[in-house]
């Protein structure tokens, strides 16, 4: 372990580290504007420059391995005066524009320039004008304001592993650009805004809406997929302004995907903001006491057997707490949250978790992808898979339809068939997993939610067994959610109990006229033509696909709206917080529910949210603290049966709409239309 | 313009911007040739080399499409050949006159009269430093060294180098070539290489 | 005085042809295989004794260089020759590639075999295109005649040799810049360590050196460390090409012994200042990158690294810059200063927002469009490039105007104080 003396304070690093980390064990801040910890060094901004005894230049400490016997100076006259040049030249053609540029109050520039800067410019010149570029709905620029450390193309590059951004001419003339005005493709575009240091790289939706310092921050966790990334929801009043990471090592690191980030104008449109009910075929607005009367009415008047609760993708623990209390109260055993029809069993947990845990896909070294498509339906964990593969000695099969996941793939088939092969030991893969030290095996809900969908998860168990995906200390079974509801109500147990129906039994059940009253908990994915049979009670947040018809409306509390649990793809049960109110008369789902007993006839006794969380723990033990996995048991799953030599196909299409939030925000509308058109153009023309 | 009225011309106007590129057989052959110097998996080490090829085939400039191609022929992120391509002072990445003129105006010329070369490199052809000339057919530019400092002030038109230069000396090399001539390339005043003017110093028992 | 029997480029006119068998004639490729067959270790030792030290302007050790190399290397390992002569002033290598190719390609062989490389590249700048047509007409030669290639000179060493054209970028000519352009990426200098020695071309060890540096390998050899040990003065070793342009009666590339006193240099091979030694304002002595020295200065320096050093210039690449009484120095100056911003590769903040500033000072300087005060501010802008950059670049942008405020501030301050006459009078 290498010594270094930092201002005359001695230190041990671990070899590899750099001066700036020395300096950092050390104490020291050291200013920089190009470096950060999760991007290749670049060295190019000099503002980490320190002095190194025996060395003639000061030195850039982000790029300087840490030697023995180092003597370091970050204080002296020398550092200082490199670091007030340093930036003096970067202000010399920044505009003096801080008070109308969004960055400020949260801008590294302004902050360093305030520490270490000149106090006056010197510069008589004429400063230098940049055209802004084009680089999608997404993301606009301010390209004055550059200071050319580089960091949003080192993203592009290494961690989105999309190469869309460039510097192109040289020396002053240098520009960050697409080049060719096209809009930026990666799911993970945003995060370019985060890292800028600048405001040249501005949120396009937030542009101008707020300063920074007027914004209430409340640390929640996202539902838009089943990774459950920490996020901070910036309100003013109770609107939501914007939606950024927050660090989470083990779930999205301090990235988050951009449907996450920027769908949030989707939380002020199409909402249902009052409870409604069905009167001569028109939905028509009543109060809550009205509404609740008239379902319980039909509850009352419907018997048990034929009521069923479908639970949807983005609802909460709590409120699926008050559906299965409820549900049991009612005496109705239908109840199913699988809204995409998938055979996932709750008993044992292994099967519906991803049991290596995102962090875990770091120490993997083969993995199999069946039937996913982790670009889309998790941006973060395909990010990780790319994250081990760019420190190499990694190998990735697929059987699916082939897609661009950033990182190289060998297409092993497309459909059961191969995995069939694979499972066997028939096929050349599964030796390799065999041999693996950590393997892993990724599957997707496009290979088990579909009708054979038992028989391809008896497969995946099958290959799990053969090829040993768990080993002492390791467990490579994962299965890739894509709704954030899923795992917490398998883990509550919210699937048809003895004589119950599931999705197809229910839809089934509909069309023949045996279930009469539906409740659907936030359920959006399921054809409403299949529902439209029944007396459908939506409990919802927006005008999406199930609202049309419905017979009546419960106005819900989208996630930003309400403090809940959500359990993450991992089985990492995670709170989210309130930051702001739900629009008009919309209320907390559980709330609802808990009112809606009461009508019925039939009160669930869970008045506090403190109460409904003791049950949630009395349901699933493993809930009852937040932010910790625990493993999961392993067992036999899936079963023996004929499948169906259809590809696998993921489950999602369009990335940018998935979800009643993403479907109603514009943003992600316009980031759908570019997508498809440049698809048609990919097919089209350039064949 | 000062092309003389049924001059011959072998350059014809300014390469129109295309929505397609591809290299002749010729061209593809040679960019094979230049693909074998370089290891394998290290072909990105070609796109100068096949930039320049495809620039001259194009009439003196490239078009987006002969940059898509190139980054296709490679296997580079299309990003990747546009920094190139705009960070080399060779590219031109904007239609440009087919006949290249450079002035070198860097200190070593500019002290042995590059001004006057300049002003008769605008005279004869017509245009401006970064204009091309009215009829498409050339591009004047003002160049930084071009390292024959010892010879200078240096005209570089094309592939050649024209040096030893005065006004008079560029006007006649400019002329002969708006006449659609290439006048004999290097020194003008009729010395030898870099030798001195005065004859030489040295390698005395060298020489015819 | 170098008598002409110690003169290496002895074709360096171009008088007689290039091609191999005028090279032959001239005692190029003569006993190359006994050379190699040497060995590693003594190629390296004898490059030490004769104490060259690296043409390209840092004056760097040449058998120190290449001894970093790694002794053991388990695949490639890379001679990377820098061809992309552009220093204003600089036209030595030019020469060489299209007068004496074989020099240069007899030098990489020996070079190669010195340091275990597997191949080499020349990386010649793009704008010589008539010269790269000749060395890689020289480059065929050689391998047809199986001087190079597989078992070349019949050695039983196999060394690959290969052209590489730039297309335009100064910076191209800084090692890391070039390996980066080699690789098909725009000329951005690395950071440095690693060092190419380390991780260079392709990642692999590699060891960049200049035209000339390479192409006196093989005289070296041929006639010992000791014959050009003992040209020059201790520590500046041997024969240099200077290159001498601007305002002398006959400007010229010669060859000629280190140390030669500059006055020497100027009134034997390029026929003295025009109008006369006394008619001299300043001289560039080692390529645009070297602080200019002033008349007084020229009258007794000698031309090698350490009695530039001491005068605070350099050797650099030995462009000789001649400036006449008639010279209007600033824009002289300011006219490098243009250069440098046009070169910058932009890539770290002091050279990329630097040297833009730097041009935009002078250019009011030159017209005296300034404050007294401005004087000091612009050499404290310089202070605030130099020593702050990744590569050298930087530092090359300040020196000049460093050495112009150093020797001609009463200059500068001339033109402000006239300028504020000619604004008062009109005002």
């Amino acid at each position: 372990m290498p010594k270094l003396t930092i201002d005359g304070e001695i230190v041990e690093v671990p070899p590899g580290s750099t001066v700036l980390q020395a300096c950092e064990a050390a104490g020291r801040e050291i200013p920089v504007f190009c470096f950060h910890p999760r991007l290749n060094i670049a060295g190019n901004c000099r503002m980490c420059l320190v002095e190194v005894e025996k060395m003639p230049k000061p030195q850039a400490s982000c790029a300087l391995p840490a030697a023995d016997g180092m003597v370091v100076h970050t204080d002296s006259p020398t550092v200082h005066r490199a670091r007030k040049g340093v930036l003096e030249l970067l202000l010399i053609n920044h505009p003096l524009d801080c008070p109308i540029c969004d960055q400020g109050g949260e801008c590294d520039l302004q902050d360093l320039t305030l520490f270490y800067g000149p106090d006056k410019s010197r510069f008589k010149e004429n400063k230098r004008p940049v055209a802004d570029k084009y680089l999608g709905p997404l993301i606009s620029t301010h390209m004055t304001r550059c200071i050319h450390c580089t960091r949003c193309i080192r993203f592009l590059n290494e961690i989105a592993g999309v190469e869309e951004l460039g510097a192109v001419h040289r020396g002053e003339h240098m520009e960050i650009t697409s080049w060719v005005e096209a809009a930026l493709t990666s799911e993970l575009q945003g995060n370019i805004i985060d890292l800028c240091p600048v405001g040249a790289l501005n949120s396009k939706p937030y542009e101008y809406r707020a300063r920074t310092w007027e914004l209430k921050k409340t640390e929640s966790v996202d539902v838009l997929d089943a990774v459950g990334s920490s996020i901070r929801i910036d309100s003013r009043g109770n609107e939501v302004m914007r939606i950024l990471p927050r660090l989470h090592e083990e779930v999205n690191e301090e990235w988050l995907a951009d449907k996450s980030r920027f769908a949030y104008d989707g939380l002020k449109k199409r909402r249902l903001d009052v409870p409604m009910l069905r009167k001569a075929g028109r939905l028509e607005p009543v109060d809550w006491k009205t509404v609740l009367a008239a379902v319980a009415d039909r509850v009352r008047a419907t018997d048990p057997s034929r009521i069923a609760f479908l639970v949807g993708d983005q609802v909460d623990c709590e409120t699926m707490v008050l559906v299965k209390e409820l549900a049991e109260r009612l005496g109705t055993p239908h109840v199913e949250c699988r809204q995409d029809g998938s055979p996932l069993g709750i008993r044992p947990r292994a099967q519906y978790l991803f049991n290596t845990t995102i962090a875990g896909i770091e120490q993997a070294d083969v993995c199999l992808l069946v039937g996913t498509n982790p670009r889309w339906e998790a941006p973060l964990v395909n990010a990780r898979i790319r994250k081990r593969w760019r420190r190499g000695g990694f190998t990735v099969g697929r059987i699916g339809v082939p897609f661009d996941l950033t990182y190289p793939v060998h297409d092993l088939g497309a459909g059961p068939a191969t995995l069939e092969e694979v499972a066997h030991g028939w096929h050349s893969f599964a030796e390799k997993l065999a041999a693996a030290e950590r393997p892993m095996l990724i599957l997707g809900m496009g290979a088990i939610a579909r009708p054979d969908g038992a028989a391809v998860l008896g497969l995946a168990h099958r290959l799990a067994e053969s090829v040993r995906l768990l080993r002492p200390g390791w467990n490579g079974f994962n299965l890739l959610h894509t709704a954030a509801a899923r795992v917490g109500g398998l883990e509550l147990g919210l699937v048809p109990g003895p004589g119950g129906r599931d999705l197809a039994g229910i839809l089934a059940g509909i069309e023949r006229g045996e279930i009469e009253l539906v409740f659907s908990i936030g359920v959006e994915e399921v054809d409403p033509k299949r529902l439209e049979k029944a007396f459908v009670v939506h409990l919802g947040t927006h005008g999406d696909r199930t609202a049309p018809i419905a017979s009546a409306i419960l106005p819900g509390a989208a996630y930003t709206e309400k403090n809940a649990t959500w359990v993450n793809l991992e089985g990492r049960p995670q709170r989210g917080r309130l930051a702001v109110f739900p629009p008009g008369e919309a209320k907390e789902d559980w709330r609802i529910l808990r009112a809606l007993s009461e009508a019925v006839g039939r009160t669930v006794p869970l008045d506090t949210p403190a109460q409904v969380r003791a049950r949630m723990a009395e349901l699933a033990p493993q809930l009852g603290e937040l932010d910790r996995i625990r493993p999961a048991e392993w067992g036999s799953f899936g079963r023996a049966g004929p499948v169906d030599p259809a590809p696998f196909r993921s489950p999602i299409e369009d990335y940018w709409r998935t979800c009643p939030i993403s479907r109603a925000s514009a943003v992600m509308a316009e980031c759908s239309a570019l997508a498809a058109a440049r698809a048609r153009e990919a097919t089209g023309t350039h064949g | 313009m000062s092309a003389a009225p049924g001059a011959k011309k072998p350059y014809g106007a300014m390469a129109p911007d295309v929505d397609r590129f591809a290299f002749t057989p010729e061209n593809l052959e040679e960019a094979k040739r230049i693909l074998a110097r370089y290891p394998p998996g290290r072909q990105a080490s070609a796109v100068l080399p096949l930039l320049h090829l495809a620039q001259a085939q194009h009439g003196g400039w490239l078009p987006k499409a002969a940059l898509d191609y190139v980054a296709e022929f490679l296997g580079m992120a299309k990003i990747r050949v546009y920094e190139v391509a705009s960070f080399y002072d060779m590219f031109n990445i904007e239609p440009v006159g087919r006949v290249q003129v450079r002035v070198c105006t860097t200190t070593p010329c500019w002290l042995c009269g590059s001004d006057a070369v300049l002003k008769a490199a605008r005279e004869v052809l017509g245009c401006e430093p970064g204009e091309s000339s009215p009829d498409g057919r050339f591009y004047l530019r003002e160049f930084e060294c071009l390292g024959a400092c010892a010879n200078a002030p240096v005209l570089w038109i094309d592939d050649d180098f024209y040096e030893d230069l005065t006004y008079e000396r560029a006007k006649a090399v400019l002329e002969a070539v708006v006449r659609g001539e290439r006048p004999e390339p290097g020194p003008q005043s009729g010395r030898k290489g870099s030798m001195p003017a005065g004859g030489k110093t040295t390698l005395l028992e060298v020489g015819e | 005085m170098l008598h002409d029997r110690d003169r290496i480029f002895t074709n360096l006119y171009g008088e007689r042809p290039w091609n191999l068998e005028a090279a032959r004639r001239r005692g190029d490729w003569d006993g190359t295989k006994e050379i190699i067959l040497k060995g590693r270790d003594w190629l390296v030792k004898e490059m030490k004794e004769s104490g060259l030290r690296g043409r390209g302007g840092a004056g760097f050790p040449t058998g120190l260089k290449w001894s970093f190399m790694p002794k053991q290397a388990d695949g490639p390992v890379y001679l990377v020759v820098n061809a992309d002569e552009s220093e204003p002033g600089t036209c030595k290598d030019r020469e060489i590639i299209r007068n004496e190719p074989h020099k240069l390609i007899e030098g990489c062989l020996l070079a190669g075999a010195a340091m275990g490389c597997t191949a080499g590249y020349i990386y010649i700048r793009g704008e010589f295109v008539r010269e790269a047509q000749i060395l890689q007409a020289a480059i065929e030669e050689a391998y047809a005649a199986g001087l190079i290639g597989k078992n070349a000179c019949g050695s039983g060493y196999d060394f690959e040799l290969y052209l590489h054209r730039g297309a335009g970028a100064y910076i191209c000519g800084e090692e890391t810049g070039l390996l980066e352009s080699l690789e098909g990426k725009k000329g951005q200098p690395r950071l440095k360590p690693p060092f190419p020695a380390a991780v260079g071309l392709y990642g692999r060890p590699t060891t960049v050196n200049n035209v000339e540096t390479i192409a006196v390998v093989p005289t070296i050899y041929r006639r010992g460390a000791a014959w050009f040990a003992g040209l020059g003065r201790p520590n500046n070793t041997g024969t240099k090409i200077f290159c001498i342009s601007g305002h002398v009666n006959h400007p010229c590339t010669v060859e000629e012994e280190m140390g030669i006193p500059l006055k020497t240099l100027l009134e034997k091979h390029a026929g003295g200042v025009r109008g006369g030694w006394d008619n001299l304002l300043a001289v560039i002595p080692g390529g645009s990158s070297v602080p200019l020295i002033p008349k007084e200065i020229c009258d007794s320096v000698r031309m090698d690294f350490d009695s530039l050093r001491e005068v605070q210039s350099g050797l650099g690449t030995a462009g000789v810059i001649v400036m006449d009484r008639s010279t209007d120095i600033v824009k002289a100056i300011a006219r490098l200063s243009k250069f440098y911003m046009h070169e910058s590769c932009g890539q770290c903040t002091p050279c990329r927002e630097g040297t833009g500033w730097l041009w935009r000072m002078m250019e009011r300087m030159a017209k005296g469009e300034a404050e007294p005060a401005e004087i000091d501010q612009l050499l404290d802008v310089t202070k605030e490039i130099e020593g702050h950059t990744i590569c050298a670049l930087g530092d090359a942008a300040a020196w000049p105007v460093q050495g112009l405020i150093r020797h001609f501030r009463g200059e500068l301050e001339r033109r402000i104080r006239e300028r504020k006459l000619v604004v008062k009078r009109a005002a």
